[in-house]
């Protein structure tokens, strides 16, 4: 007897009594659709991670400066001015696995363009900035070497701050008030969504470093060279927990900080933050296989169950396939592929339910439908181990019956 | 003429509780290639366990049986499985024909465990079919075939491996008396294209179109004639002109 007939015969005999086998199935495709939906939101909300990740910029390090103690008094973190340019010029230079260390001082003000307003986070920068974010502009220009150095009153505009002064108008060539200081708009950002924590990173606007030093932001910090952040690009393929180690060994050395004394920083890994959103996300990934683990030994036992049921109905035809000639092993093949091909097809129901499930969710949630073609082929292969399982006991009794009691059987 | 069939001191005994039924008693007996035999005898007489053990359906408790000059007596199930398959064809009182099957896939049945290809398979149920009258019912389920129709599919599905031997159990008990005529005469046609055919039956209307004739009677043989049979043609002519 060869595989395909088996196949075709037990497909006849799962359709001849159709409802049923439907029911039987059912466990199998609740289990199955659950581990497909499960895999598919998991990898869906990880890629929505990860091209969060990738809009923050890949490879990033951000350096703060620390929280300081002063005269008993704790400073929140990145209130003390204990970073400055030369530490940004100082690590691109002695740490070669440091592609770009771009200083960037962080202000809020409030935008004045005709008769609008915007308040908004505003950031002055280096070119290198732009690099390091892989943040490009959609129209206008970017701030020329000679512009960045010296300090121009010129501004990029973020997509958000851009809408909400200028709606659908070109603001290219308009000037704008910031803190009372007029500012030529030279260009627009580009679009860059949310981050992982929800916050607008189109709601910003950039200047020249020197710009904001000196009219910007608070004189207190233009007295020193101090900056708010120093941004790191790691070049591809480094480590970066190595270039965290060199950086804080080297700005600790800079700063002449004692053996024992804490950090006057503080360093971040962007996608560490991250890694903590896609925990959850594991979590509950972790919560539904279960549910998909039960559901699946449940429909496993219920395929058993009508296995069983089935090889006592069929007595008499087992005796007539002895009879012709039959061996106890093409008996034991026919009952398991049976309940495989139950298993299977309820598997292949599952993944169908599952991928409309996942669809819906993702499009509910708004992230990637993705729906790994492994995962598809785990839970087929799943499916088929269940549908063995289960039926390997009543495809035992079966082949085990005397041909003699099974011809007198109803 | 060889002999087909050889039982020396056969004897089976089945445990009913803490009873034992002696359902055979040492039988010896020898039926040769051709012959058509009747095994008669009252319900509990040991016929329907001559008919299994001779089918290689059951193993008897003590004694020797060839078939067709191979000893199967000790053989395993999975090899007495494909001397079943090879070497005999059965024929039930209940026809036993798979119910979601057509014709033809019935007859097929037999050779889908022989092993053999598709096409030869259609090809040769086709002409089983159309040997036993049925050519034009290859696709009729058996829930839409006569009884008689019925009891010819699973003719057929006998003779499709082309077996050395049919057995029939009481294949006239769910047949009407015209219709039990027209397999008598298909069985008697098949014996005279030189097919054994053997008979389990409790008619003796049925027995009387054989030509040698074995009685059972608690566990043993108690007769076994040859006799000159009646001609079933003739029988059937008369119901034709009946009509």
């Amino acid at each position: 007897m060869t595989l395909k007939d088996a196949i075709v015969s037990s497909v006849d005999a799962l359709r001849a009594n159709a409802l049923r086998s439907i029911l039987t199935m059912l466990g199998i495709v609740i289990g199955v659709a659950a581990v497909i939906a499960m895999m598919a939101v998991g990898s869906g909300a990880r890629e929505q991670v990860n091209q969060q990740i990738r809009s923050l910029g890949s490879n990033l390090i951000q350096i703060v400066p620390g929280n300081v103690t002063s005269g008993g008094v704790r400073m929140g973190s990145g209130q003390s001015s204990t970073l400055t340019d030369d530490d940004a010029r100082a690590i691109v230079a002695e740490i070669p696995s440091v592609q770009i260390a771009a200083p960037i001082l962080r202000g809020t003000g409030q935008i004045v363009a005709g008769g609008t307003n915007w308040s908004t986070g505003i950031l002055g920068v280096t070119p290198d900035f732009f690099e390091a974010r892989e943040w490009a502009i959609t129209s206008g220009r970017e701030f020329s070497p000679d512009e960045a150095s010296r300090g121009g009153q010129i501004i990029l505009l973020g997509q958000t701050v851009k809408r909400q002064l200028f709606g659908e108008d070109d603001p290219i060539g308009q000037a704008v008030r910031v803190r009372n200081v007029p500012f030529e708009v030279i260009g627009v950002m580009d679009r860059k969504g949310q981050t992982v924590f929800g916050t607008d990173q189109d709601d910003i606007v950039f200047v020249p470093l020197p710009t904001a030093r000196q009219r910007v932001v608070g004189a207190n910090r233009a007295k020193n060279r101090s900056v708010s952040q120093v941004m790191i690009k790691v070049r591809e393929g480094e480590d970066l927990g190595a270039v965290e180690r060199e950086v804080k060994s080297l700005l600790r050395q800079r700063h002449r900080l004692r053996e024992d004394a804490d950090d006057d920083f503080q360093i971040r890994n962007l996608a560490e933050i991250s890694a903590t959103r896609e925990q959850s996300a594991r979590t509950l990934a972790l919560l539904l296989a279960a549910v998909a683990g039960v559901s699946l030994v449940v429909g496993g036992i219920g395929i058993m169950n009508i296995m069983l049921v089935s090889v006592t109905e069929r007595t008499r035809e087992i005796g007539v396939r002895m009879a012709v000639g039959a061996r106890p092993l093409d008996i034991l093949c026919q009952f398991l592929i049976e309940a495989t091909t139950l298993s299977v097809i309820g598997g292949l129901i599952g993944i169908a339910i599952g991928a409309g499930v996942a669809k819906v969710s993702a499009d509910a949630a708004g992230w990637p439908l993705l729906i790994e073609p492994q995962v598809v082929l785990l839970a087929v292969v799943f499916s088929g181990l269940v549908g063995i399982a289960s039926g390997l006991y009543p495809a035992v009794r079966a082949s085990r019956l005397d041909p003699v009691e099974a011809l007198r059987a109803g | 003429m060889t002999a087909l069939v050889e039982i020396e001191g056969v004897s089976r005994t089945y445990r009913m509780g803490t009873e034992e039924v002696r359902a055979l008693i040492d039988v010896s007996l020898s039926i040769s290639e051709g012959e058509f035999v009747a095994v008669m005898g009252p319900s509990g007489s040991g016929k329907s366990t001559f008919m299994n053990v001779i089918g290689c359906l059951d193993r008897p408790s003590a004694g020797l049986y060839r078939l067709a000059g191979e000893t199967v007596t000790g053989l395993a199930p999975s090899a007495l499985a494909s001397v079943r398959n090879r070497r005999i064809g059965f024929v039930f009182q209940q026809f036993n024909l798979l119910q979601r099957a057509d014709a033809l896939a019935n007859v097929e049945l037999p050779m889908i465990y022989a092993g053999i290809a598709p096409a030869e398979r259609h090809r040769r149920a086709r002409a089983a079919l159309e040997r036993v009258g049925l050519g034009d019912r290859l696709h009729h389920r058996p829930l839409e075939l006569s009884g008689g129709q019925q009891q010819r599919v699973a003719i057929a599905r006998a003779l499709v491996n082309d077996p050395k031997v049919l057995l029939a159990d009481e294949p006239t008990g769910a047949l009407d008396s015209r219709t039990s005529l027209d397999i008598m005469a298909l069985f008697t046609e098949l014996n005279r294209q030189g097919m054994t055919v053997i008979v389990v039956t409790h008619e003796e209307e049925i027995a009387r179109y054989v030509r040698r004739l074995i009685r059972f009677r608690d566990g043993r043989v108690v007769a076994d004639t040859v006799q000159q049979p009646a001609d079933v043609a003739a029988a059937l002519a008369a119901w034709r002109d009946a009509a």
